[in-house]
Parts: structure tokens; C-alpha cells; sequence
């Protein structure tokens, strides 16, 4: 029999899902309120930043004329797209021997890869600062994706693990009794099989390397420096600019969140695929 | 051609034995099925013939090539797996052409060769469906479409027709059988059932264990079972084995005699029982009995619709020149 809930029970449901929402968009909100206040409104108390009159573009004019905003972008995109291209090499063909040719040391290889997230950053900050810093890699995009593949890199094997794991292994020896050798096993077979998962775990990495901080703080300085980086020049020693900062925090999670936005829907795929059978 | 040997083939997974040294010979043509329990060893031989598992020791050869250590695409053997295995996202034409597009053949000869194939299994009108949209049955047949287009030395079928109902499972069954007078080339066809086993089967590997009971076409299996295992797989309904004071009266340790070679009187016999349950198909009655002091259940197989009620007294007579004697070990007894 199916689970009846009253109407009372559905309304009280609706009101406190719809509350949590909001309390969890709040931030997001404040700060576009913010970001179209004057400085001077900015700090006032709570309520009165919100009935204050006087909304302004003003913040976004500043940041854009003192920042190269375009320069912060281009970084971005490149960071996060070329860290996810490289963690894809690299993951698939791992998560593809771990799911179908699996050894006795398998399960041991994903925990221990896993245990690496559990480390906090800067336990490995001053050894990887100073090989960055005797590689010359110090403010280069290349490094920074170098360094945000390989922190994204466990996720994203575990995650295409579970998603190989879930292709029936029939379909891949049936490709080679077909005659597919491993590459094309891979390109015609499995890879089409797990593009809803491959989908959601890239979509996933873009979005963790766009909002990456700690390193990209920690090793860029002005020109591979990201949109994280281009928020934090607005929390300067002179003090806090809240309106400005809030326009460079809009300008920077803006462009994640519209797609975040479109690709909801194959993020939540992706993210319970195989779920339910 | 698809002559196929096993010699001495074994297989361990770790420290257990799937499969002991074993020999087989299959030859070309003929339409060869493993049989036997679950976990007896049938598809794991069947995998280790296709390459899709490797042998511990012993050599397998195919057209006296010895193909041990050649990958499964090198052997021209062609697969139908029990779960159809086909590719989910590819239409009917580009999962029966898969294999020819693996071996690089030109697009013109693979259109003509998914085309014919495709006529023959009456999957025409289909070709450009996704599996997802097709009916169990026929995503079994494009997966013997794909086969079929390799032209291969021999067949291996995995169950195939596990995953249909009884129905579908008869026609493809036959279509099965049909495909093979046609192509005329070696098939090896893994089941548990020994219904499919015994109608399909030019000769039948029966398997316990991972080793061979019996090698033999279905009515010598039926006829002159090697050993009690085999005498009991085979035949539907299971034959009767009978131990004790009866058994030795013929000098075995046990004795047995089919459902169909036991006559039924209600007047007079050399058993005694009482009518247990009765199954009518219509074309035939199997009749349960109890309380024969020689079995807790018989089972009498008689031909037409038989009336007989629940606990009625019934006398039994098996067909002497039917029985079957078997020593201690369970071996028959010439």
C-alpha cells in the first residue's frame, strides 16, 4: 500500500524543504545585494543594507577598471578544463583495469587513493611549494592544473570506478570476442556505456577546480592567478571592501553557476546512475 | 571447419579445482551441448574454449591449431551470451556489423552481410531500433546476427535462452536448431536443462564437479546412462533409484527404473503405494507415489489422461528388461 501523507503534514513538508532552501541560498543572495550597494551601504546593519536606497553598478566598474577580469577568467577556464582532460586520461583507463581486472590489492588501492583526500592541503603545502618552486612552476597555469588534477584525481577515479563497475562485464567480452582490442574496447564500448557517468564526474571536476582556493592562492601570484585568486585581492590589509568584493565574488561563481544551472539535470543523473536498475 | 580438442585442459581459481584435467574431442558440424547442475563447470569450459578465461594447463585446439594462448578474437569462434550482451547504445545494424567493423571489412560487404543476416532472423524491419526497444527473443537473435556475420569455425551459446519465458524459449529453440542444419557448423550450446539438452544435442557432454560423467547423443545417455548421476540428470521426469532389499535381489547397490517403464494397476503388481499427487498434462499423467517402502516418492509416467484419486491404493510393475543396475560406486552395472 502506498504511504498516504495529509495534506496538513504535505503543506508542513513544503514550508520547511522551501525554509532550509533558502537559509542555503541566503549567502548567494546577500551577496548580490551587496554587490550592488555602495560601500558606504554595504556595512551598514542587516535590514537597513536591505531598504537602503541607492543600488548601484558601481562595485562591478571598479573591480572590472582595477581588475583585468578577462585575464582571471581565461585562467579559470583553462585550469579547470586542462586539470579535467588531464584527470580523464588518466582516471578512465585506472578506473577501467580497477573495475574489470581487478586484483587482491584493488579494493586496498582505492581506499589508500581516497585516504589521500583526507589529508588536510596544507600538510603537503611547503613540499609542494618548494618543488614548484625548483621546477619554475610557480604562477603558471601549467602548474596549477598539474596540481588540481592530481588533488581532483582520486574523486574522479572512485567516481568512473563506480560507473565501469556498473557496465555488465558480458558487454565488454562480448566486444572482444568481437574482435575490439583494449583501445577500441574502451572508445566504442565502455566509454559510450558510461558517458551519462563520465558526464557528471567532468562536470563535477570543472566545478571543483573552478572553486579551488587554497592552491591557487597559495601558488599563483598575478599571471596564471584564477577567479578565486581574483576574489581574495579584494580582501586587501586595508581593510574590507564588501560591495566590491561582492561584485568579484558574483563575477567569479557566475559563470559556474549558469552552467551548473543547465547541467543540473545531467549532474543528477550522473551523480545516481546505477542507483536504481 | 570447427574441429575443436581439449587436451587435458584444467582450470584452478586459486587453490580449488574448477575444472580437472579434462579431454574432449568435438568435430566439425556437429551441434555438441554441455549439461549439468549449476556450478558443475559447464560455462566456465565453455569460457576457457573461447579464450575468455585462461587455461591452468592442458592445450586447447581449434582446426588442430593449437589456440591456448590466442585472444578470443583470434580463435574464429563467435559467442551468444546468456544477457544477450549486446551494445545498448548502438542500433540493431551497428551491433550486428560490430564484428566486421572490428576486422576493418568495407562498409559494402558489411551492409550485405547485416542485410542477410538480418533476413534470416526476421529482423529486417528493426535494424534500425535500439536493444532497449526490442522484445527479449529478438535481442537474442541480433546477438546470433552478430555471431552469424563473423562466419565463425564454431558457436559457443552461453545459456541463451535462459532469460525467456517457456514459450519464446521452444520457437528460438528451434530456430536455434534450424540456424544449425543451415550453417551446418559446429555449435556448443551450454544449458541446465536437460529437456533443451536432450531435443538440441547431436552429443551431450554431461558434467558434475567440472569432470565429464557421460559423452553420448541424447538416447544413448537415456538408454544406457554410465553412472547414477547421469541416470538421474538425465530424463523428465527423474528416473526412480531404488537402493536396499530390491537393489540387491538384482545383485546392485541400486536399481533404476524410469517413470514410463513402470506400469500401474489398481488390482495387482509387485509394489505396493498410495496416490500422491497427480500431474495431467493431457498428453500424459505423472502420478506421484508413497508408502512404497522403496522410495519416499515414485513417480509413474502414464500415457493419457489417468483418473486416480488422493491416497488410493495402487500397484506398481517396472519393465524388467528396463532397469538399470548400478554398483556401490554408482557405476552401472553391465
Amino acid at each position: 500500500m502506498a504511504r498516504s501523507i495529509s495534506k496538513k503534514s504535505k503543506i508542513i513538508n513544503t514550508l520547511v524543504a522551501g525554509f532550509i532552501g533558502f537559509l542555503m541560498f541566503f549567502p548567494i543572495l546577500w551577496i548580490v545585494v551587496l554587490s550592488f550597494k555602495t560601500e558606504e551601504n554595504a556595512i551598514r546593519a542587516p535590514l537597513e543594507i536591505l531598504f537602503s536606497s541607492g543600488w548601484t553598478m558601481e562595485s562591478f566598474q571598479t573591480v572590472q577598471a582595477r581588475s583585468d577580469y578577462l585575464k582571471h577568467f581565461s585562467n579559470s577556464v583553462i585550469i579547470s578544463l586542462g586539470s579535467t582532460v588531464l584527470a580523464l586520461i588518466v582516471a578512465v583507463p585506472a578506473a577501467w583495469s580497477m573495475a574489470f581486472v581487478p586484483s587482491r590489492h584493488t579494493k586496498n588501492v582505492l581506499m589508500w587513493m581516497l585516504s589521500t583526500k583526507m589529508l588536510p592541503p596544507v600538510g603537503v603545502l611547503v613540499p609542494i611549494y618548494l618543488l614548484f618552486r625548483d621546477f619554475d612552476l610557480l604562477d603558471t597555469r601549467f602548474g596549477l592544473t598539474i596540481v588540481l588534477m592530481l588533488i581532483n584525481l582520486p574523486i574522479i577515479i572512485w567516481m568512473l570506478y563506480t560507473y565501469f563497475k556498473e557496465i555488465p562485464g558480458e558487454i565488454l567480452e562480448a566486444a572482444r570476442m568481437d574482435g575490439a582490442s583494449l583501445r577500441e574496447e574502451i572508445i566504442y564500448v565502455l566509454t559510450p556505456m558510461a558517458i551519462p557517468g563520465i558526464a557528471s564526474t567532468v562536470l563535477l571536476n570543472i566545478i571543483l577546480a573552478w572553486n579551488e582556493a587554497f592552491w591557487t592562492i597559495n601558488l599563483t601570484a598575478a599571471k596564471a592567478a584564477p577567479l578565486t585568486a581574483f576574489i581574495t585581492s579584494y580582501s586587501s590589509p586595508e581593510g574590507l571592501f564588501y560591495a566590491k568584493l561582492s561584485a568579484a565574488s558574483i563575477m567569479a561563481i557566475a559563470p559556474i553557476l549558469i552552467m551548473g544551472w543547465f547541467s543540473q539535470k545531467q549532474l543528477v543523473r550522473g551523480l545516481t546512475f546505477g542507483a536504481v536498475k | 571447419m570447427g574441429r575443436i580438442q581439449l587436451k587435458d585442459v584444467q582450470k584452478t581459481f586459486g587453490n580449488v579445482e574448477v575444472i580437472p584435467p579434462l579431454n574432449l574431442e568435438i568435430e566439425d558440424g556437429e551441434f555438441v551441448v554441455f549439461v549439468g547442475p549449476s556450478g558443475c563447470g559447464k560455462s566456465t569450459l565453455l569460457r576457457l574454449i573461447a579464450g575468455l578465461e585462461d587455461t591452468t594447463s592442458g592445450n586447447i585446439e581449434i582446426d588442430d591449431i593449437d589456440a591456448t594462448d590466442l585472444p578470443p578474437a583470434k580463435r574464429s569462434l563467435a559467442m551468444v551470451f546468456q544477457s544477450y550482451a549486446l551494445y545498448p547504445h548502438m542500433s540493431v545494424r551497428k551491433n550486428i556489423a560490430f564484428p566486421m567493423k572490428m576486422a576493418k571489412i568495407d562498409l559494402e560487404t558489411q551492409n550485405t552481410k547485416v542485410e542477410a543476416a538480418a533476413k534470416s532472423l526476421n529482423l529486417t524491419d528493426y535494424l534500425d531500433r535500439k536493444p532497449g526497444q526490442l522484445s527479449g527473443g529478438q535481442r537474442q537473435r541480433v546477438a546470433i546476427g552478430r555471431a552469424i556475420v563473423r562466419e565463425p569455425a564454431a558457436f559457443l551459446f552461453d545459456e541463451p535462452l535462459s532469460n525467456l519465458d517457456a514459450a519464446l524459449r521452444v520457437g528460438m529453440r528451434l530456430e536455434i536448431m534450424d540456424l544449425h542444419k543451415k550453417l551446418e557448423t559446429t555449435m556448443i550450446y551450454v544449458t541446465h536443462d536437460q529437456v533443451e539438452a536432450m531435443t538440441m544435442a547431436d552429443k551431450i557432454v554431461v558434467l558434475q564437479d567440472g569432470r565429464i560423467e557421460q559423452v553420448g547423443s541424447p538416447l544413448e545417455l537415456y538408454h544406457t546412462p554410465k553412472n547414477k548421476f547421469v541416470a538421474g540428470f538425465i530424463g523428465s521426469p527423474k528416473m526412480n533409484l531404488i537402493e536396499g532389499i530390491e537393489a540387491k535381489k538384482l545383485n546392485a547397490s541400486t536399481i533404476g527404473i524410469r517413470p514410463e517403464h513402470i506400469k500401474m494397476s489398481k488390482t495387482e503388481g509387485l509394489w505396493k503405494g498410495t496416490v500422491g499427487v497427480a500431474e495431467h498434462l493431457g498428453s500424459d499423467t505423472f502420478i506421484h507415489i508413497h508408502n512404497t517402502g522403496l522410495l519416499e516418492m515414485m513417480t509413474v509416467r502414464i500415457s493419457g489422461d489417468v483418473q486416480v484419486k488422493h491416497g488410493e491404493a495402487i500397484y506398481l510393475t517396472p519393465e524388467k528388461n528396463k532397469i538399470h543396475c548400478f554398483d556401490a560406486v554408482g557405476d552401472r552395472i553391465l
